[in-house]
């Protein structure tokens, strides 16, 4: 067993690639060993800005000879059934063998030597080897073959054992050969194996492993920030990148001039992070401090003086750009900055950032102004339908008074109208990712109320995992109505996302839509709003968006072969407004009702995926979902959880069984094999055992089996539909769990198939009712199990 | 500095003259500055046309580049409208450009084991002139003094061979030599017996107070309007005329006054998009007219190449 060593030595390698090449670089590897019959084993992979290094432990000397047995085609067979055999073995006949009338061919295949495999590997790898980005370099790339990697590959070292792997890509051929740090050991150093590689290495100032190096700049990080009585205010993300800059890590800690701590500390750390890299510091009060700690790639010969008074510098040039902006942006009210607005696309096809923030401002309104989002605790009190029955059970919450809900609204109103006012300032222009956040630092410069300025800061949260989701009630109208606008936007012009495509990052507005619903407990109906959102969008009067609603409204009816024609433009744009939200008008049908099933799919989709998480079964989701109808998701969630609880029971899963097995009864029957159809007849199939149609089985053949689960289903049945209506889930399973017994005795006590033709209807009915039964519940054919 | 307190830091003038005694010993031709208003070195037609086709091609000139929209009336310590680039190109790119490029930085008085190098990712575009490349933009001390880069395309064009482009900011790396922290406090020249030096400031502060002034204030926005329609004609001729070389300047042309028309702020965000892509077109024009121009000459020297 030997060891061997790669080195893949480059000019530096983006910080950014680092983990993508050592993972590409082991894939690799494994497929070419694993093609030639080697099974490598444990890989150990490092990598710096300027080397990708690969060590497999215990290769074989040589591959193991394999014999290889293939069946061919019988010797009766025509001869152009043996001709092709031969071509594709590569074998004469005599070659073959012939076992009891069928030829075989054997085809032995000795082993190789491990060395020799290695030398073609590792060209193979080579030039197959993927990058985010690459590029040609140097006399060779005169031809379009050239080879392409990150950036210029400047050696390679191959050792299996202590012997040179020969092989040579785009004119560099395999030695001993590397090279140490950059600075402090610039010339060659020969490596004798893989044993020694890390240890020459470290000799000149290279850490290869990139662990190690994460760890020297965490802990140096933490310890010159500890030194100073200030602590590092953590970032893995730049711990990594620093890593992946340097070969020889030693953070360093600098001071700052402490005036620029007046410009916000967000827009400090962003700038030292991303334009210089350098974590920041916290005082002994857990407030920014005029620190930062940057990460050299050398042990200066001064200690390192020099470079921080230079990083220094830079950071001052930098942070005074910032307080130059943070001054300029506030000579001007975010209303003013806010009519700048109508110069930004949003999309082609939705108008300006000023269109939609007409649109959003309309329908954070509408959300406050409908009861769906209150100024009281979580929205209880929301009177949307199928929340009055709830009502009944829940005790009413205080209902917001008019003047309550008409400030709320007001709020919602202005903070819309503002939230994307920081988009044209200069300090968002400069750093995007500071949108929201700039605006409000802003609106609480000028004096806007909190709710108001919170609800500029967060409108756009949640923006990732693990975010904090809105619950001011501002926020949320805001947040919320933001999200389903550019929602019903794009799926209006059908800009859906694909795959791993996503460009308009819908994904993560379905789940904002989802987090925000479900933290404040909204109780709505989700089509409604964006019924209004779609409407806004189709009746919108600027000119960009009549564009859109030309395109989406006017467009496509007519394609549809609805007159407009003799209408002025205007009347045109009145009668698409009102017929928006009309259900029974054309528009209604075929553009907001379709793209509306559309989100709502989406949203069930998101869903599935955001409770998986929470240990959510998606098939139980589904299972409620395809009930149909259902836009609650408060509700959908709630029945859920109580279905899934019911699924953890041993009735719940007896349940199940006694489902499928009727389900599957039904189906042979040719019966209902349609769940959702069995469901939805469920009240025919009552009629047809209570005997008003078709032929009464005679009493004589009818079993105590029969009749206890027809009892069973009497009660079961309007108990758990009233327990559904009323929202008490629990109540429901409860009830379908009362069903238990009755039908595992019926399928252990009676034949369904009975001989009597009468008697078999008359059960295939219960069966029927049953399984309807089970489905005003939830459709029990998508869960699994 | 630690190494060279007796050592005085080289004057604007000298890093200049050591950056080009410095590519002359490695075979660099020693251009000229472009007679043109350009907004970085890249534009010089021995950047642009020449790192086509498979000719070498090594040179090294500076660039007075101007931006106007970085303008700052002179008040700012690190912005201006009117800088100087060192260019460098090296067709094809040497196998030691990097250490060649480092080499270049001690001959200026940068002690790399006293200085923290680095190279950054920083991947080049120029939508206005269809070019990109990847590179790296060069760190010392978390300053960013140079763009280096391996030109990938130009004017849409594949770069065959690569050329490795190296753009020095001249200022940035003076102020960090001399140790100013005011780039008009820049030592341009040094004394010499009773002749006194002149400052950065002696020579440019007046020039950026009223080319800021006209940039953004002054300049009559119907005549930038009408000569960049003049130019992009012009262009459009010389191509149809088939003289590259004149029709690239009317392109380098019309992409200055789109630059002042910026500075006035009379073109809209969507208008932007649009003048970006006229100048992309002409740019791109005139490097495929060039290629056609050259393309015969190329592959009789160059059996085997292709576009």
């Amino acid at each position: 067993m030997t060891d061997f060593l790669l080195e893949l030595r480059s000019e530096e390698i983006p910080a950014r690639m680092q983990a993508g090449a050592r993972a590409e670089l082991e894939k690799l590897f494994r497929a070419q060993m694993s093609s030639a019959g080697i099974e490598a084993g444990d890989l150990t992979i490092w990598s710096t800005p300027r080397r990708l290094a690969l060590i497999a432990k215990g290769l074989p000397q040589a591959t193991a000879a394999v014999s290889e047995e293939l069946k061919g085609p019988r010797s009766s067979a025509p001869p152009q059934a043996l001709e092709g055999f031969l071509r594709k073995t590569g074998l004469t006949q005599d070659q073959l063998e012939d076992r009891d009338g069928v030829y075989f061919a054997v085809i032995d295949k000795p082993g190789r030597a491990t060395a020799e495999v290695l030398a073609e590997a590792i060209p193979a790898i080579i030039r197959a080897f993927a990058w985010p980005k690459s590029m040609r370099w140097g006399k060779a790339s005169a031809s379009s073959e050239s080879l392409r990697w990150v950036r210029p590959l400047s050696g390679i070292v191959a050792i299996f054992g202590e012997e040179l792997i020969p092989c040579e890509v785009n004119g560099i051929s395999a030695g001993f050969a590397t090279r140490g740090h950059r600075f402090h050991c610039p010339g060659e150093i020969t490596i004798g194996s893989a044993s020694d590689y890390a240890e020459k290495l470290r000799a000149c100032h290279v850490i290869v492993d990139h662990e190690e190096r994460q760890n020297i700049v965490r802990d140096g990080a933490a310890k010159a920030a500890a030194d100073a009585g200030l602590s590092l205010v953590a970032d893995e993300g730049l711990v990594i990148e620093n890593a992946g800059l340097t070969e020889w890590p030693v953070p360093l800690l600098g001071r700052f001039d402490e005036a620029f701590l007046e410009v916000p500390p967000e827009v400090i750390q962003l700038t030292a992070r991303v334009n210089q890299k350098y974590f920041v510091v916290n005082d002994a009060g857990g407030k920014l401090a005029n620190g930062f700690v940057c990460t050299a790639n050398i042990d200066a010969v001064d200690g390192g003086a020099e470079i921080v008074a230079g990083n220094r510098k830079v950071l001052a040039a930098r942070l005074s750009d910032a307080r130059f902006f943070w001054e300029q942006d506030r000579k001007t009210k975010l209303e003013d900055h806010a009519k700048k607005l109508d110069r930004i696309t949003f999309h082609e096809k939705l108008g300006t950032v000023a269109d939609k923030v007409e649109r959003v401002a309309k329908l954070a309104r509408w959300l406050v102004e409908e009861g769906i989002v209150t100024s009281g605790s979580p929205a209880k009190a929301g009177a949307q339908s199928g929340t009055e029955q709830m009502a009944a059970s829940a005790s009413p919450g205080p209902r917001p008074s008019p003047g309550n809900t008409k400030e709320l609204a007001d709020q919602a109103e202005l903070a819309a109208r503002l939230a994307k006012a920081d988009l044209v300032t200069e300090m968002v222009g400069e750093f995007p990712e500071l949108q929201g956040l700039m605006g409000g630092y802003y609106a609480r410069a000028e004096g806007l109320p909190d709710a108001v300025a919170d609800a500029i800061r967060d409108h756009y949260k949640p923006v990732g995992q693990g975010d904090d989701v809105p619950t001011a009630p501002v926020t949320v109208a805001v947040g919320l109505a933001d999200k389903l606008d550019t929602l019903a936007g794009f799926f209006a012009i059908n800009e859906k996302p694909t795959g791993s495509r996503d460009p308009f990052a819908l994904r993560r507005a379905a789940l904002g839509v989802i987090s925000i619903i479900q933290a404040n407990e909204l109780r709505l109906s989700v089509s409604m709003p964006l019924a209004a959102a779609l409407a806004t969008l189709v009746g919108k009067s600027t000119a960009s968006a009549d564009r859109f609603s030309l395109e989406i409204g006017v467009q496509q009816l007519e394609a549809a072969g609805v007159q407009f024609s003799d209408e002025s433009r205007e009347n045109l744009r009145q009668v698409v407004m009102k017929n928006a939200l009309d259900r029974a008008s054309p528009i209604y049908d075929q553009i907001i009702q379709p793209t509306i099933v559309g989100i709502i799919v989406f949203l069930a989709d998101r869903l599935k995926v955001q409770q998986r998480e929470a240990g959510v079964r998606h098939d139980l989701i589904d299972a409620v979902f395809a009930l149909g109808g259902e836009d609650d998701l408060v509700r959908l969630l709630a029945r859920v959880k109580a279905l899934q609880a019911f699924m953890a029971s041993d009735d719940g899963a007896n349940l199940l069984a006694g489902y499928k097995r009727a389900a599957n009864i039904l189906k042979q029957a040719g019966q209902g094999n349609s769940p959702a159809k069995a469901g939805a007849q469920s009240g025919e199939a009552l009629t047809s055992v209570d005997g008003s149609t078709g032929p009464r089985p005679s009493p004589g053949n009818m079993t105590g089996h029969d009749a206890a689960l027809l009892a069973a289903l009497d009660t079961a049945e309007p108990a758990a539909s009233a327990a559904v209506t009323e929202e008490r889930f629990t109540d429901a399973m409860a009830a379908l769990a009362s069903l238990r017994a009755p039908i595992d005795a019926f399928f252990d006590g009676v034949m369904v198939n009975d001989p009597d033709e009468d008697v078999r209807a008359y059960r295939l009915n219960l069966l029927s009712r049953f399984t309807g039964a089970v489905h005003g519940v939830a459709d029990f054919s998508k869960i699994e199990g | 500095m630690a190494d060279g307190a007796d050592k005085t830091p080289l004057s604007f003038q000298d890093m200049i003259l050591t950056l080009h005694n410095y590519w002359s010993a490695r075979g660099c031709a020693i251009l000229q500055p472009y007679d043109m208003r350009v907004g970085a070195g890249t534009f010089h037609p021995a950047t642009t046309l020449r790192s086509l086709g498979p000719e070498p091609w090594n040179v090294a000139y500076v660039q007075p580049s101007r931006r106007p929209t970085d303008g700052r009336y002179g008040e700012n310590p690190n912005r201006l409208q009117h800088y100087y680039q060192y260019q460098v190109i090296l067709k094809p790119s040497p196998a030691d450009l990097q250490e060649q490029y480092l080499g270049s930085l001690a001959a200026i008085g940068i002690d790399p084991l006293l200085h923290d190098i680095r190279f950054v990712e920083d991947d080049w575009e120029s939508p206005t002139l269809g070019a990109w490349g990847l590179g790296w933009e060069v760190w010392c001390d978390g300053m960013e003094v140079t763009q280096f880069t391996y030109f990938q395309q130009m004017g849409g064009f594949d770069c065959k061979p690569v050329a490795g482009e190296l753009t020095y900011g001249l200022e940035r790396l003076a102020m960090y030599i001399q140790n100013v922290d005011n780039v008009y406090d820049l030592r341009f020249s040094d004394p010499v017996g009773d002749v006194p030096g002149v400052s950065y400031g002696d020579v440019f502060l007046e020039n950026e107070k009223q080319f800021s002034k006209w940039n953004f204030e002054v300049a009559d926005t119907d005549t930038l309007f009408a000569g960049f329609k003049a130019a992009e004609e012009e262009c459009k001729r010389a191509i149809e005329a088939n003289v590259p070389l004149a029709a690239y300047d009317q392109a380098i042309e019309a992409s200055h006054l789109f630059n002042l028309l910026q500075a006035r702020g009379v073109i809209s965000v969507q208008e932007r998009a649009n003048y970006m892509a006229r100048v992309r077109d002409l740019a791109k024009g005139s490097c495929k007219a060039w290629i056609d121009s050259q393309s015969a000459a190329w592959t009789a020297k160059y059996p085997g190449w292709t576009l």
